[in-house]
């Protein structure tokens, strides 16, 4: 395998609603602050690959108005992912393997805004058996944490506690959206929004996005001083079946843990896409994560969740204190579909 | 460049405009059991499968593929999904073939499938404002100002076109899996259906299918096993490509895009071919309305500008001719959208593996497939070939 790093970052400051931005509008200045922070011209890119999806967009085909955000003239080596844009720079890494590229753009985003994003997301469902009853996505999680207390695997006070715990830690992320928190105590007096899920047990509705530039081997140490070598990356995906599944488990993110050698050195720092309180205690207990880990201090997705463009800032995060020398190793967790179904896992290092 | 990497293993489903038959990962199934079959394999022997289709709203669902995880065995396994418009059964294709090429997979399963009977598809094609002037019906609608264009700068006689159609459609009549089979069509029958986007008739543009395509695709030491077990030669990646460019641009030129000029010259260079006339003996490529197959055959480079009507009209591109193109039918006879780009794909390396049946050409040793897509803007090429590259 060849060394690829992650060389730069660059992500949106999230919000709730970038109403007076499209897509390319909202995305572009992004790309060109990944480009500038590793002083390339969009030239030197070999490989470019985004992650978006069109159910957010209302359009399809809406990536092939988005690639403008990019300025393909001359035109470019391009592929696209109806996926996360983690899944987007697994695909570049990938290419850079074959040894076809060296360099490679990834850049990801969402606009969840214009719709009814829970609703949405029930389209992503079994057409035959579980789209008409329009479970959303909220009412599911909902089914899941359930699930996990009546296990004895979590507590609402837990829940809540990781609520407070990644929302204080946004505090110092100037992206997110949700930064601070009220007291556990008071978080737990408020009303269910879904029993048990109560509201701060959510991701906040997030438009927003990511770019990454990785390169291969000597380009990417000219390219940054300290660069975030990939050094395992892996996804697996589970049944989608509910009936079928152990909604308190998620093996995929276990096996694409353990392809990516996550034990094998330790944890400085793990940014995990959990969109939901409970599904903190799965990933962490799934990626063998000790009690004392240093988990989200970006916020994660509770601070800020932007579709399609959330499991690449995971990545992001974790690469951007690598590349400022606050940590050495680290691991990041993409997640995709209802519950945890489908789980990308990376190992990033310094040295 | 990386590790060599073959077709082992072809299926696809019976085409048509509705499978009310089967779900839809009945479909799927269908195409992936018939690849499967072909390469002696079962999906426990998979590593990993790269899936693509076009937009999600053809069958009203949301990233459907976690939905079919279970149903095409990607449980406990990578299951990766690609989207590049039009081009994307190629692209997909691209994609699962580089797992193979970089090394990070032996066996993968790629899978191109279209349900179009779920939804309108040429409604949805139509963009709506404000993602675009509402001033066309349909991706015929988008494309008829460049063949027209295509025809003022080539002075093309006006019957071009018709040609194509009768010879697309013929062909499928020699591939049972095609969507349309129409015995009676004649020369006369397709100029006098009726006028869609002017130049496209009715007979000129391609129908909406439901319909997948499956590819067992495997590294070097695989595929010479496999061969050895089946008896049936692989058709060995020569070159893969892939380009992009934007919708507007300016100096764009939307009747021979650069985009497509380059990709071909990119995946030439790769499988060595300095004379794609010569070199390559036959090709699929994607040609949704008729023009496409002269504009294509310049675009590509099989024919100087303003020259591909001539093949055409010389019928150098039936399939008796030295350059027979789309001896399927082409999109023009099947177009289930997601999977025409990787039909096209699939079609190449059946040729080279001799598995044609009537549509066959004789001594197949190297072949283009072609697919594009968006504003005739992605475009995804490979060449596969009989000797291992």
């Amino acid at each position: 395998m060849r060394d690829v790093a992650i060389v730069s970052v660059a992500q949106t400051v999230h919000r709730g609603a970038a109403t007076e931005l499209n897509e390319v509008e909202m995305i572009q200045p992004v790309i060109l602050e990944a480009l500038q922070k590793a002083g390339v011209r969009k030239g030197e890119i070999d490989f470019t690959c985004s992650g978006s999806s069109d159910y957010l967009a209302g359009q399809a085909f809406s990536f092939v108005m988005t690639i403008d955000a990019v300025g393909p003239w001359p035109p470019i080596s391009e592929s696209h992912v109806e996926m996360d844009g983690a899944w987007a720079l697994y695909e570049a890494w990938v290419k850079i393997q074959t040894g076809h590229a060296d360099t490679a753009l990834v850049f990801s985003y969402g606009k969840s805004s214009p719709g009814d994003l829970p609703r949405v997301l029930s389209r992503q469902l079994d057409p035959y058996y579980y789209q008409p009853l329009w479970p959303d996505s909220i009412a599911l999680a909902g089914l899941q944490a359930r699930a996990m207390l009546d296990a004895g695997l979590t507590t609402e006070a837990e829940m809540a506690a990781i609520a407070h715990r990644n929302r204080e830690a946004a505090r110092s992320n100037p992206y997110a959206q949700l930064r601070g928190s009220a007291s556990v105590d008071d978080l737990l007096a408020a009303p269910h929004l879904s029993d048990p899920l109560r509201r701060h047990d959510c991701a906040p509705i997030t438009d927003g996005g990511v770019a990454i530039v990785l390169a291969a081997g000597d380009r990417a140490a000219q390219w940054a001083d300290r660069p975030a070598w990939i050094r395992g990356i892996d996804h697996r995906i589970d049944s989608h079946n509910l009936g079928a599944r152990d909604l308190t488990a998620a093996p995929s993110i276990g096996l694409a843990a353990a392809n990516a050698g996550v034990a094998n050195g330790p944890v400085d720092v793990a940014e995990v896409h959990a969109p939901f309180t409970h599904q903190e205690v799965i990933v962490r207990r799934e990626l063998g994560l000790a009690d004392d880990a240093n988990v989200n201090p970006s916020g994660g997705p509770l601070a800020a969740n932007p579709m399609m463009a959330a499991g690449l800032i995971r990545l992001g995060e974790v690469a951007q204190r690598i590349l400022d020398g606050s940590a050495n190793r680290g691991v990041a967790h993409a997640t995709s579909g209802h519950l945890l179904q489908q789980n990308l896992v990376a190992v990033l290092e310094g040295n | 460049m990386g590790n060599r990497v073959a077709v082992i293993g072809v299926g696809q489903t019976q085409h048509a405009a509705v499978r009310g038959d089967v779900s839809l990962p009945g479909l799927i199934r269908e195409a992936v059991y018939r690849a499967l079959d072909d390469a002696q394999m079962t999906m426990a022997d998979i590593d990993a499968i790269v899936i693509g289709k076009a937009p999600d709203f053809f069958e009203g669902i949301m990233m459907p593929e976690g939905y079919l995880a279970e149903a095409l065995g990607a449980v406990g396994k990578p299951f990766f999904r690609v989207h590049t418009a039009g081009s994307v059964g190629g692209s997909t294709a691209i994609v699962a073939a580089s797992h193979i090429e970089a090394g990070v997979a032996e066996r993968v399963l790629t899978i191109g499938w279209e349900m179009q009977s779920c939804s309108e598809a040429m409604w949805a094609l139509s963009f709506p404002i404000p993602f675009q002037q509402q001033l066309v019906a349909g991706a015929g609608g988008y494309f008829a100002p460049f063949i027209r264009e295509y025809i003022r700068r080539s002075n093309a006689p006006d019957d071009i076109g018709v040609l194509v159609a009768l010879k697309d459609r013929l062909n499928a009549l020699k591939n049972p899996y095609a969507h349309l089979h129409e015995p009676d069509i004649t020369y006369d029958s397709v100029k006098e259906s009726f006028m869609l986007w002017e130049p496209i008739r009715y007979s000129e543009t391609c129908p909406s299918s439901d319909g997948a395509i499956a590819m067992v695709l495997g590294s070097e030491s695989v595929a010479e096993a496999t061969a050895a077990a089946t008896g049936v030669r692989p058709a060995w990646v020569h070159g893969m490509s892939m380009r992009s460019e934007p919708s507007m641009a300016s100096g764009r030129d939307q009747v021979s895009p650069q985009a497509g000029q380059d990709c071909a010259a990119d995946v030439f260079a790769q499988a060595g071919v300095t004379d794609p006339r010569a070199e390559i003996d036959m090709v699929e490529m994607y040609v949704p309305f008729s023009w496409y197959e002269p504009m294509w055959l310049e675009n590509l480079g099989f024919a100087a500008e303003g020259e591909g009507w001539k093949m055409t009209e010389q019928g150098a591109t039936q399939l008796d001719g030295d350059l027979p193109v789309n001896c399927s039918g082409g999109v023009l006879s099947t177009n289930p959208i997601g999977a025409s780009g990787m039909l096209r794909f699939g079609e190449a390396a059946m040729q080279v593996r001799g598995q044609c049946g009537d549509h066959q050409i004789d001594g197949v040793r190297r072949a283009l497939g072609h697919a594009y897509g968006g504003a005739a803007q992605y475009y995804a090429m490979w060449v596969v070939g009989a000797d291992k590259p």
